[in-house]
């Protein structure tokens, strides 16, 4: 120091209360007391299972599981392990979430919208629809759908008879399922081919309209090629497909497509129940684009739709994204309510019969949250991107 | 026509068009406005056609409203068999609890709601000492009043509770306990210290992303073992463990929303008056920030309401659960549909009434904030 001592130093506090001394003192203490709480835990599991006679590790996922399960996407028998009992659930969950998940946002979003119709009919019956079923517990509307409804169809000899072959009793509602023949994968190629040509047509068609201002009708022509050349290919290649009929054959149908009630009802719930909450996002969302928005896009001579398309929808989506990502995870999470109704779903097969059979509860406790958080991480994370995609476009 | 011509300015208001007024005028604009308008609005009047007439016929004109036995409700044409509610009311709504001691749950609830009345009375001065004092000694009188085993009251176990009351002391205990964990949890998700912070987010983000029907068969399955051998809980007590570490997650989100609206100038003046993180934190920010949530701490309520219905799965009879059960009884089969709508209807009641208070609050207390 080339400055005199003038002996006074500023003033310094007391060690104790230097904010990174304390920090670091306050985290210290919070690992402490965490770490011994976890290893408390742990001691007492340990200790717990040994007493019981539990053992523990994943071996148990290769024994055979010899339970049958009601409904399963990949094939499954008695002598399959658990670890396939495992897979058979949570493709069971992958299924009610994603067609519970489309479903319940085209009924969100169409209820949405026919809420804030100018048609005062329209709006109350939808203010209606939405009012009655989000404030009643999902699981009641699951019991009110299985018990109450499918359960009061009639049997398999009086079945309903829905026309195209649809049968519908308390066992099920049967489709009649489309058998590809050969060729079949060149129209499934079409589709392919005609979505990808078509956005080069679309980038083509911006490019063309930013140079002459020239619009070209690129969603007809989406439309046109998506669906009209794997319809010519259909037709050419001499319609490559036919449908299987369930028939009545003894005490069951045989043959098509079978959803079995237990499906149904929470599918039928879950759309309803998580239906009202996306309405209600998209509500707020379409509320939130100021009506000067409306009115500029107007007077700029853009017609009806295209103010709705080009300037209401990417605002309001916007808006709508961040909720509806969220209504999503909670209609993953709920789909584990299968379990009520017996749909065998990943709780049902793994934590209820699996668990119940093996005992390994750490184990198997573990294994299923461990798949909700990462559908829940990666749902979020997907949304995310999305998100960010769409507010780009922003100035 | 007395007169044809007028000077200018003088000629007299005609009345607006027939077709612009009155009921026709408002019926033109609202449901017939064009040819789409129109169509949607048949297509309304016939749903309402297809189903209003036979519900109301159901529910009300030809239901069964008391008998003693299900006879008049198998009568030909008969309606909802609501004598098959009125037979089980009081266990719906306590479930197994002795019948001769309903009068302690029913003082339980009667007090509560006394002591929450001033809390809606304008100009009552001593709201803040009144909360603290319904959540902080008021659980203490209900459990000796429901539970019994303490000054002289009868001990009723836990396996007795059921009903509506079982729902609401759920949703009531997880609300009230998951409040100041979640407080904790939101300031440690917005600490600057690291390991805090990433504790509570890890803590918050484990339970937002399991669904409750796992966390409660955790509960019930492992919690047992994390404790030493011995240590016995009961059913309900694990159940509400659960509930309220699931609850305490979506609780700090819920302030962690009403903190991040509080301007920053708000935290700079209190660290600049020489408040210390506690001092500031509770005089400063957290009165505001959860003035601010107030709707957002009603609407959790609201989903945790809902999602008590869950702990029938774990083998506990709340308001669903019991129902679920009367409905398998020999004796009253076949009228799911009338104990479902039933519960519908109760649990409608309490969550539309709590949303419509959450809106009107949010409309209050969207004063100061507004900019």
């Amino acid at each position: 120091m080339s400055e005199p001592d003038s002996g006074l130093k500023p003033s310094k506090p007391a060690f104790w209360n230097d904010p990174k001394v304390r920090a670091l003192f306050f985290q210290v203490l919070l690992i402490v007391a965490l770490g011994y709480f976890l290893m408390t835990i742990v001691d007492n599991t340990l200790e717990n299972m040994r007493s019981r006679g539990i053992t523990t590790g994943f071996a148990f996922l290769d024994e055979p599981a010899g339970f049958g399960i009601l409904q399963s996407l990949i094939p499954y028998t008695e002598a399959n392990t658990y670890g396939r009992t495992f897979v058979v659930g949570l493709l069971n969950t992958l299924l009610v979430s994603g067609l519970g998940i489309v479903l319940a946002t085209i009924v969100g979003f169409i209820m949405g919208v026919a809420r804030l119709s100018h048609n005062w009919l329209i709006a109350k019956l939808a203010a209606l629809y939405i009012e009655t079923f989000r404030n009643v517990p999902l699981l009641l509307q699951i019991f009110f759908w299985y018990f109450a409804v499918l359960g009061a169809l009639p049997s398999v000899r009086q079945s309903l008879d829905l026309g195209l072959g649809i049968r519908f009793n308390n066992r099920g509602l049967y489709l009649p399922e489309p058998i590809p023949e050969n060729g079949f994968s060149i129209v499934l190629w079409m589709v392919l081919i005609g979505f990808v040509v078509s956005r080069f047509v679309k980038r083509w068609a911006r490019k063309r309209q930013d140079a002459t201002g020239q619009p070209f009708p690129v969603f007809l022509t989406t439309l046109g090629l998506t669906f009209g050349l794997p319809l010519i290919a259909f037709l050419i290649l001499g319609s490559p497909l036919h449908w299987e009929f369930p028939e009545l054959k003894g005490f069951n149908f045989k043959g098509g497509m079978t959803i079995i009630p237990e499906l149904l009802a929470l599918l039928l719930a879950l759309t309803i129940y998580t239906g009202t909450f996306i309405a209600e996002t998209v509500r707020a969302g379409i509320n939130s684009v100021s009506h000067g928005q409306t009115e500029a896009a107007l007077a700029l001579g853009l017609t009806r739709v295209q103010t709705l398309r080009l300037v209401i929808i990417p605002q309001a989506m916007r808006v709508i994204i961040p909720p509806l990502t969220s209504q999503y995870l909670n209609l993953t999470k709920n789909s584990s309510l299968a379990t009520a109704v017996g749909y065998p779903d990943l709780v049902a097969v793994f934590m209820g019969t699996t668990l119940n059979q093996t005992g390994q509860a750490v184990e198997i406790t573990a294994m299923t949250m461990a798949v909700y958080l990462t559908i829940s991480l990666t749902i979020s994370f997907f949304m995310n991107w999305y998100n960010k995609h769409v507010a780009l476009i922003e100035r | 026509m007395s007169k044809t011509s007028y000077a200018v300015g003088e000629h007299p208001d005609l009345e607006p068009p027939a077709s612009t007024i009155g009921v026709i005028g408002w019926l033109r604009e609202n449901l017939f406005s064009n040819w789409w308008n129109s169509l949607l609005t048949l297509f309304g009047f016939y749903l309402i056609y297809l189903y209003l007439p036979p519900l109301v016929e159901w529910m009300f004109v030809k239901a069964v409203w008391s008998s003693p036995d299900r006879v008049p409700c198998d009568a030909e044409g008969a309606g909802a068999c609501w004598a098959f509610i009125d037979n089980r009311f009081t266990q719906f709504m306590y479930g197994f609890y002795p019948k001769e001691l309903y009068w302690r749950p029913n003082t339980a609830g009667l007090l509560l709601i006394a002591l929450m009345i001033p809390l809606f009375i304008k100009s009552f001065r001593w709201k803040w000492q009144l909360g603290a004092f319904i959540l902080l000694v008021y659980p203490f009188i209900a459990f000796v009043l429901i539970h019994g085993g303490y000054l002289g009251f009868e001990l009723v176990e836990t396996n007795k509770w059921g009903g509506l009351m079982l729902t609401l002391i759920l949703s009531a205990v997880g609300i009230v306990a998951s409040l100041p964990i979640g407080i904790v949890l939101a300031l440690g998700r917005r600490s600057t210290m690291p390991i805090v912070k990433s504790v509570c987010v890890v803590y918050i983000e484990f339970w937002r992303g399991v669904p409750l029907i796992t966390v409660l068969f955790m509960s019930s399955v492992m919690l047992p073992l994390f404790f030493p051998e011995g240590t016995d809980f009961d059913k309900l007590a694990r159940a509400m463990i659960g509930i309220i570490m699931f609850q305490s997650a979506y609780m700090a989100e819920v302030v962690r929303g009403g903190l991040q609206a509080i301007p920053k100038g708000q935290y700079e003046a209190a660290a600049s008056l020489g408040l210390t993180y506690w001092k500031s934190m509770g005089l400063i920010i957290l009165p505001q920030a959860l003035k601010l949530v107030i709707p957002g701490i009603v609407n959790t309520f609201i989903a945790l309401f809902k999602d008590t219905t869950l702990v029938l799965i774990i083998g506990l009879f709340d308001l669903l659960a019991i129902i679920q059960q009367a409905n398998s009884d020999p004796e009253w089969l076949g009228f799911d549909t009338e104990g479902y709508v039933f519960a519908g209807l109760i649990f409608w009641i309490f969550c539309f009434s709590m949303s419509r208070y959450s809106i009107a609050l949010e409309q209050k207390l969207h004063t100061g904030h507004k900019r």
